[in-house]
């Protein structure tokens, strides 16, 4: 190894750092650009949601367990579902499910 | 205790009950994370502060990849900038939530850990964002995230394999919680969540968009998409 681990690990933390913080301190008047203020609206939803489709169904060792956790989660989320109580269905199911896979 | 301060813990409280499952979540996917770091020659102290100081599941493994190469130092930035580029998009988001008055402090210590679930919570809460409500959900994720990496260093495959393939579908579950909500609430985000699982899905398919990195793919489709819905559905000035 000719690099060092640690500040391998440190440059990583710099960098990590900076690329959030930057906007939280440089952006601090709310933004007027309706297509701008649109645009970040829309941004957590769809970014959260290619995050999760389809890599949930490559997350357990069956697609088929991954895939009922995923429809599970959506219909107990549309009917109210927290995220603890969400969470927790979605582990149980795909834990169970293995069981018979 | 006045009521504010009352007040005020009942927010950090409210932060820590939602960091509970956020925590858990991240100790079943650190302690594989972990795993591969040990490979890569971290030792278990290095693992813990990789993860206290990166806080980020994508970016470290990206790093840690690079490290395992021995890689240069700029190549181990570039990556993880790479990896790391949906927290920039997150952060410009988050950036809107804030009181225009917060103080600068609590924007810099949020900012040290916004990651895709805390942020989701954060988005998810009416109204200014409330830097103790994250604060409590940050004290009980990150240790977890970073404990979690350290005992998957050390001890490998303690955990049986259906519980680690379990509790790895935890996370996707609190982005559920998050999304649906939402597109229940709204048609244009209904509309496009849907349009989301549909090209996530065609680009891990197809033959040679399903090269490009997980990383790459996820910003571009977000960047794609969330400019077409504001493009098609702006946001009236008082909801957006």
């Amino acid at each position: 190894m000719k690099h060092s681990i640690w500040v391998s690990i440190f440059v990583m933390a710099g960098v990590s750092y900076l690329i959030r913080v930057l906007p939280l301190t440089l952006i601090r008047k709310p933004i007027k650009n309706t297509f701008i203020r649109s645009f970040l609206y829309y941004v957590p939803y769809i970014t959260l949601t290619v995050m999760t489709f389809p890599a949930i169904l490559k997350a357990t060792g069956s697609p088929l367990a991954g895939g009922i956790a995923f429809l599970t989660g959506i219909i107990i989320t549309w009917r109210g579902a927290g995220l603890l109580q969400t969470a927790v269905v979605c582990c149980a199911a795909v834990y169970i499910l293995q069981l018979f896979l | 205790m006045s009521e504010q301060t009352a007040d005020r813990s009942h927010v950090f409280m409210e932060g820590m009950r939602d960091g509970i499952p956020i925590g858990l979540g991240y100790f079943a996917v650190s302690f594989a994370l972990g795993i591969t770091m040990r490979n890569a020659g971290l030792n278990a102290l290095q693992g813990f502060f990789c993860s206290l100081l990166n806080v980020a599941s994508a970016g470290e493994y990206a790093g840690v990849s690079m490290i395992a190469v021995d890689a240069s130092y700029t190549a181990v930035a570039l990556m993880t900038l790479v990896a790391n580029a949906r927290y920039f998009l997150m952060s410009c988001a988050l950036s809107q939530k804030f009181s225009p008055d917060t103080p600068m402090i609590h924007r810099m210590l949020v900012g040290y850990s916004v990651t895709d679930e805390l942020f989701g919570i954060a988005i998810a809460r009416e109204g200014y964002l409330e830097p103790l409500y994250y604060y409590g959900a940050m004290l009980v994720a990150v240790p977890l995230w970073s404990l979690g990496t350290a005992l998957g260093v050390m001890a490998g495959n303690i955990l049986p394999a259906s519980l680690v393939s379990a509790l790895s579908v935890a996370l996707y579950g609190m982005f559920l919680a998050i999304v649906v909500p939402a597109a229940k609430k709204d048609k244009a985000v209904l509309l496009f969540t849907l349009l989301a699982c549909a090209m996530s899905w065609l680009c891990s398919a197809m033959p040679v968009i399903a090269q490009v990195s997980e990383g790459s793919r996820t910003i571009i489709l977000t960047v794609v998409l969330s400019a077409a819905a504001a493009y098609f559905f702006p946001r009236k000035e008082e909801e957006a």
